[in-house]
């Protein structure tokens, strides 16, 4: 399936500057891992350790949580959209 | 003269120079920012302190600017008031409500993250601010905003009471109502901040915004007669203040200020949305994600940001954490009118709820001091209050009439000799 990833600015010099990148996945942690292999120094920002990511790392799919989903196992169809959001202090 | 050294990831330890910058670059964790303290001692001092003005800017010394104070020179130094009534009430022997619900401009304690945020925009050459927020702190980027004649955009839930909208609105920013929940608006204010290149004070400005919820607890301090409570009771929404309540005692201990009495720290939240004390009670770092179901919109916020720190400094401290349903938060909000005069908002019952629940579970000492933090002022929520409350008797203007009332009233008091405040 390709999908899209939205890059927050924290992740973009590491891309390059890219705001969206497309990769081919079936999960969100396929989608990931394809992210990482493209760009070097994205695994350590993004992953604690394999299938665990970094406790401030926020994915969503669309517009859900992956927590509330199945987590990095949620699986991805045709055109989904994941974005990659850090926390946000509260208002 | 400033002590600030820099900013630095408190997950990582990556160091970054003082700009705009929501988390770390390496690993997304929060920036803390750096003091030389070695620098500040025999320099910061309880004199020091006094000395200036009455405001939230008195602790400068201890807050991350670098020139003059430029927004909230009338903002904090808000009440700290021994609460004897409520004291008799809910039996203990010392208890303290530090009441920010009279914090000026608009209220609440956010006047003094975004005193510290506005006066750092200005520091760093933005011409707009914003936030996302679930009231209060946008009524406060507005009011302050508009004093330093910056442009504002504030960014809301669409579900807000009404209070809160039109306590933005008056000051004239432009707001956008998100149609979903807080943690869609944080979302979607993390992708504007990045595009626009706006000074959102909770995001890319957080890291300086943050260290200013850090006066209530120097307020605190210094209102006790610079001493701490043993106790302190803090709601927890995003997680911003307790932390900062618990770094502020901290410095001042390290600081030689105050004598270190071993401070504890406890949580409260709303029932339906309580994922920072779920995980206290589960024992874990992790916060589990929630959609918040509760009349505490302030701090309704799912997904808190700094829940992880929360959870680090009750467990440091000793402290616990506590939850309270709907209906018990409109009854600690009746009470907390009722005893002491003060009219809070949701969040201020949620936390004095919370309290009582933990006295009443022997987690917090009755004959201990304790301070009840108060962040936020009724008059905005009144939705919560109105079907709750006895509607006045109307009469026609006749004394027998009035008679007529107070003979009824004179039978329903003898029926209840003695006086129990409501919720008790």
């Amino acid at each position: 399936m390709a999908v899209k990833i939205r890059i927050p600015t924290p992740l973009r010099s590491v891309t390059n500057g890219a705001d969206m990148v497309e990769v081919q996945a079936g999960t969100v942690d396929e989608a990931l891992k394809n992210l990482c292999a493209q760009f070097s120094g994205m695994e350590k920002r993004l992953y604690k350790q394999p299938g665990e990511l970094n406790r401030f790392v926020n994915i969503y799919v669309n517009d859900e949580d992956i927590r509330f989903l199945n987590n990095l196992q949620t699986p991805i169809k045709d055109g989904d959209d994941i974005s990659v959001v850090p926390a946000i202090a509260g208002g | 003269m400033s002590y600030v050294l820099g900013l630095k990831c408190r997950e990582c330890g990556e160091k970054y120079p003082q700009k705009g910058v929501h988390v770390c670059e390496v690993c997304f964790g929060p920036l803390e920012v750096q003091y030389d303290y070695a620098a500040m001692r025999g320099k910061v001092t309880r004199e020091s302190i006094e000395s200036k003005p009455r405001n939230l800017w008195r602790y400068r010394d201890l807050l991350p600017i670098n020139g003059e104070p430029k927004a909230g020179l009338s903002s904090g130094w808000t009440p700290l008031r021994r609460a004897h009534n409520l004291e008799k009430v809910l039996g203990v022997k010392e208890l303290y409500i530090k009441d920010d619900s009279a914090n000026y401009p608009t209220w609440s304690y956010k006047e003094r993250v975004v005193s510290v945020a506005i006066t750092k925009a200005i520091e760093l050459g933005y011409d707009t601010v914003g936030c996302a927020s679930t009231g209060n702190l946008a009524n406060s980027v507005a009011a302050h905003a508009a004093v330093a004649g910056l442009k504002a955009f504030v960014m809301i839930p669409h579900d807000l009471e009404q209070g809160k909208v039109l306590g933005s609105l008056i000051f004239g920013p432009t707001m956008v109502r998100i149609e979903g929940n807080y943690d869609d608006v944080n979302r979607l204010c993390s992708e504007i901040a990045d595009k626009y290149k706006w000074a959102i004070v909770n995001v890319n400005l957080r890291p300086f915004y943050t260290e200013g919820a850090k006066t209530f607890g120097f307020e605190v301090a210094e209102q006790l007669g610079w001493r701490l409570p043993k106790h302190t009771v803090c709601p927890t929404a995003g997680g911003t203040i307790l932390p900062k309540i618990y770094k502020a005692y901290q410095e001042f201990i390290d600081l030689g200020l105050v004598a270190d009495n071993a401070p504890k720290i406890y949580s409260a939240q709303a029932a339906g949305c309580n994922p920072v004390v779920e995980a206290i009670r589960a024992g874990h770092d992790l916060i589990k994600p929630q959609k918040p179901k509760t009349i505490a919109k302030s701090i309704a916020i799912g997904n808190p940001a700094d829940g992880f720190y929360v959870v680090q400094a009750v467990k440091q401290s000793g402290g616990w954490g506590e939850d309270a349903t709907d209906a018990e938060i409109v009854d600690a909000i009746k009470l907390l009118a009722r005893t002491e005069g003060t009219w809070t908002e949701p969040a201020g019952g949620t936390t004095l709820a919370a309290t009582i629940k933990l006295i009443n579970s022997g987690r917090i000492p009755r004959d201990e001091s304790i301070c009840v933090c108060i962040t936020g002022n009724g008059l905005k929520t009144v939705e919560v209050v109105v079907d709750q409350l006895e509607p006045p008797t109307s009469i026609p203007p006749k004394l027998d009439a009035f008679d007529a009332l107070m003979a009824t009233y004179q039978a329903q008091q003898a029926k209840t000799p003695a006086k129990v405040p409501a919720g008790v």
